[in-house]
């Protein structure tokens, strides 16, 4: 009889575990179910978040310390977060038997697992990312797979399941600029599985690497007995990490997996506390000129980034950053791309970047007016935000209001007429939609009465708007409600946000007309 | 090929085809010809059309109107201090809610809620008022009662922070989203503006009585939003064009809509920064519930006696008026002013 409390098994019941509570936690970043769950606990737990977070900022955010409950496993186990716990692992590890060499030879299934020299990629990879953090650039999102795999699901996979089932995700169909360059990359990193397996996961991934340097110190470790081992490579058939067991065990790319000790016929591999290091590889195999490489690219990348000026002088006007952001710079160093923003948004205004704010800041989040707008009792993006790119503002903090009327509220932007597109400036056609919808109280948007001859020789009265930057918090409900839907005739940009010493516009907050802004708010 | 094997000539029985084999063949290429054929002629579109010039034609919006009386009155103004018993003396005074609500109906009610802006503030329809409301149907033997509307915010958050996601949820109503899939285009025989537009059809397959329960708002357009400009929640698309002719499209609401009963809630009124607000120095307690069955009555009482302002702006209550939709002399209709 076969015996079901097998290692083996047991690791499957923790990766249906992960996977099922990964892709809860995604399903209920959204305001109807979001009640108070710890959806941003997979990235709380990402050790390299916590580390290249802290080069940049300084400091471990709030949940960040999460991580050490990730951190400690590993010193002690080695990876087994690769196996057991990361949902983006158990996705490989799922497509790669479901896809993969399965049904294949043994031979041929061994020869799949033995270690390559390619594997060693992603401790470059991550030797990069640490440079460019040391810069002051915040990279790892790319690549990190728990950012990489919230990517994916809150800007393409969700909107997709909703294109063909309307309404199971979303109330209103999301959309998301460039969302098919995530998606396919989600694609060819899935498929790779076939070629290699783990793919992303033996070759990429800079968490395992980061993981992987750390289980060089790990106690328990798997250990081959020499005297039983009668070298017939058969641990390799199922190997996960290709961590080479048949020989001088890799301890830096194992996963823990327990196949090989299951697969062996002779019992002579065994999971053990302090083996001999002798017959070990115990830490990562990388030349120092591939890392001095690495570094060097990492370094390259931060300085080739700020030099393009788009986070200083040279700054787009497309960069309208969520309520609560860092300065711009201070922002590129705590935004990991992992989108969780952009997936709790409930007005679908936030859209991951593709070059507005430079290299630097692809797939962070920027306000779109044109698909959304900022509701002004909203704050989630800064809730969910794991890192605090995005801090978790109170509703009062965010308009100003209660005790912090004196501040005034979070300017995010300003907008700007365009009268030559507006239709009562220039088409003689009554509308104002954009002061109807105008959330600030007084209202930031007025229009004055006027009288006009029409081209016909009747007379019209029409309310022609304006806007008051004093009280305008850059929301963008007016831009997005403008019945000149491509280019709107209101439009918001970036400047005049308060996170920014540089981009703010007016002095003391603003005296247009003749009654200052605070006054003019408590009025 | 020019093979020399004799058994490669065309003659060679290992060569040739069996009948059975040639009309499979046959058949199958055959069959693939004639289907091609019969497809191409059946989805051939042989004229060619203006793209955006098609003859649009869409539902149409049965009448929810209750039995006219003789007897009770149509408009009920009732003072009070809390909504509850205010909208009981209301309905009271109108000769209770049975005279609406029959056992077994599916009663949909539309609130405001076009912003996700919170009670006090009084831009949205107080979950107070949807809780009296929802009560008093479910009590004359109302099998369901479904809460929709299609707010200008997001629909989740408005939802959420109006607090009738909460009542809805307390009291098992039917809250039902404004999804990609609940709208169908409607038909509006003699609209003066509005024609033919994109509707939230979701709520009436099943509804058979229609409550327009609206806050008495100031508006900075159409000057005020009451229970007849309400009805903007209903419709879809680009809503952003009817400011163009704003009045004439909200008299056309009192003609896509007959509703069962409508329902304002003066008991804190928005006075000025409309529709939005904003702040509570905005929001003046006037404790008045109005209710009856011509909403262009309604409305001017809401605009006289709770906005406090002259009628004679108001331009859409005059169009619906002199189109027949309604009574803006409110006094001579048959009412009733009673103290909760």
């Amino acid at each position: 009889m076969r015996r079901l409390l097998t290692l083996r098994n047991t690791r499957r019941v923790a990766q249906v575990f992960f996977f099922g509570l990964f892709l809860f936690f995604v399903f209920i970043t959204d305001l109807r179910y979001l009640k108070g769950y710890p959806v941003s606990l997979f990235l709380q737990l990402d050790p390299l978040v916590a580390f290249a977070t802290a080069i940049t900022t300084h400091t471990v955010y709030m949940g960040l310390l999460w991580s050490l409950m990730l951190i400690v496993p590993t010193l002690l186990f080695g990876r087994i977060f690769c196996n057991w716990i990361c949902p983006y692992g158990i996705l490989h590890h799922f497509i790669g038997w479901l896809m993969g060499k399965r049904r294949a030879e043994e031979r041929e299934r061994i020869e799949a697992n033995r270690y390559k020299k390619l594997y060693s990629l992603k401790y470059v990879i991550l030797i990069a990312m640490i440079a460019a953090a040391l810069g002051g650039s915040l990279q790892i999102g790319w690549l990190d797979p728990i950012c990489l795999f919230h990517r994916s699901m809150s800007t393409v996979i969700l909107p997709a399941i909703n294109l063909f089932f309307p309404s199971s995700i979303y109330v209103r169909q999301y959309f998301h600029v460039g969302a098919w360059v995530i998606g396919f990359l989600l694609l060819f990193l899935v498929g790779m599985n076939v070629v290699i397996p783990r793919f992303f996961c033996r070759v990429l991934c800079p968490l395992g690497a980061f993981l992987g340097t750390l289980s060089s110190v790990a106690l328990w470790r798997i250990d081959r007995d020499v005297t039983k081992c009668v070298d017939c490579d058969l641990c390799l058939k199922n190997c996960e990490g290709a961590s080479d067991p048949q020989t001088d065990l890799r301890k830096s790319e194992c996963f823990v997996c327990f196949n090989c000790i299951e697969d062996c016929p002779e019992d002579a591999l065994s999971f053990k506390f302090m083996p001999s290091l002798k017959t070990e590889v115990t830490a990562p195999v990388v030349s120092g000129r591939r890392a001095f490489l690495g570094a060097l690219t990492g370094l390259a990348f931060y300085a080739f980034g700020r030099a393009s000026g788009a986070s200083d002088r040279n700054y787009d006007k497309k960069v309208i950053r969520p309520p609560g952001s860092l300065e711009e710079k201070d922002f590129l160093g705590a935004c990991i791309k992992c989108d969780q923003c952009i997936r709790v948004c409930p007005t679908n205004v936030l859209q991951p970047a593709l070059m507005e704010s430079g290299i630097e800041g692809i797939w962070t989040p920027i306000l779109n007016m044109k698909i959304g707008f900022c509701e002004p009792n909203c704050t989630l993006c800064g809730a969910v935000c794991p890192t605090g790119a995005i801090q978790p503002v109170t509703i009062e903090e965010k308009n100003g209001t209660g005790s912090f009327a004196t501040e005034g509220p979070i300017k995010i932007g300003l907008a700007f007429f365009d009268y030559g597109r507006c239709l009562p400036w220039a088409m003689e056609t009554p509308c104002v939609v954009c002061e109807e919808v105008c959330p600030v109280s007084p209202k930031a948007i007025f229009s004055h009465e006027v009288t006009i001859t029409k081209r016909d020789g009747n007379p019209i009265t029409l309310r022609r708007p304006y806007v008051d930057p004093a009280l305008c918090t850059g929301c963008g409900i007016c831009e997005h409600e403008c019945p000149v839907t491509d280019e709107a005739a209101i439009r918001v940009t970036a400047i005049g946000e308060t996170r920014s010493h540089d981009r703010r516009l007016l002095m003391d907050g603003g005296v247009t007309g003749a009654t200052p802004d605070l006054e003019k708010r408590q009025r | 090929m020019s093979s020399t094997n004799p058994n490669d000539s065309p003659r060679s029985p290992e060569n040739s085809v069996s009948r059975r084999e040639f009309l499979v063949r046959f058949g199958a290429t055959g069959a693939l010809i004639a289907g091609s054929g019969i497809a191409a002629c059946r989805l051939w579109q042989p004229n060619h059309f203006v793209p955006g010039f098609q003859k649009e034609k869409g539902l149409q919006l049965r009448s929810y109107a209750p039995e006219p009386s003789k007897v009770l009155p149509s408009l009920a103004i009732a003072h009070g201090t809390e909504h509850e018993t205010t909208i009981r003396a209301a309905l009271a005074a109108l000769g209770g809610m049975e005279r609406f609500i029959q056992k077994g109906d599916v009663v949909m009610i539309k609130p405001n809620v076009a912003f996700d802006s919170p009670p006090p503030l009084a831009a949205t329809t107080h979950p107070d008022a949807l809780r009296a409301v929802a009560k008093l149907v479910l009590e004359a033997g109302a099998r369901q009662v479904i809460v929709a509307d299609n707010p200008i915010n997001s629909p989740t958050g408005c939802f959420l922070k109006s607090g009738l996601a909460a009542v809805t949820s307390e009291m098992n109503l039917n809250l039902i989203y404004p999804g990609s899939n609940s709208f169908a285009p409607l038909q509006l025989d003699g609209g003066e503006i509005l024609k033919y537009w994109t509707f939230f059809n979701e709520p009436f397959k099943t509804a058979t009585k229609v409550i327009g329960l609206a806050p008495c708002k100031d508006h900075n357009l159409c000057h005020a939003s009451m229970t007849t400009k309400s009805w903007y929640g209903l419709l879809g698309g680009r809503r952003n064009q009817f400011h163009q002719h704003i009045h004439s499209i909200v008299s056309d609401f009192a003609l896509m809509m007959k509703p069962t009963l409508v329902i304002l809630d003066g008991m804190n009124v928005l006075m000025s920064n409309g529709p939005t607000g904003g702040r509570l120095s905005d929001v003046k307690p006037m404790n008045t519930i109005v209710a009856g069955t011509d909403m262009i009555a309604v409305d001017a009482y809401g605009y006289t006696h709770l906005l406090g302002r002259d009628l004679a702006e108001l331009t859409y209550i005059h169009k619906a008026h002199a189109r027949g939709l309604g009574n803006k002399n409110w006094q001579d209709t048959l009412y009733k002013e009673v103290q909760a």
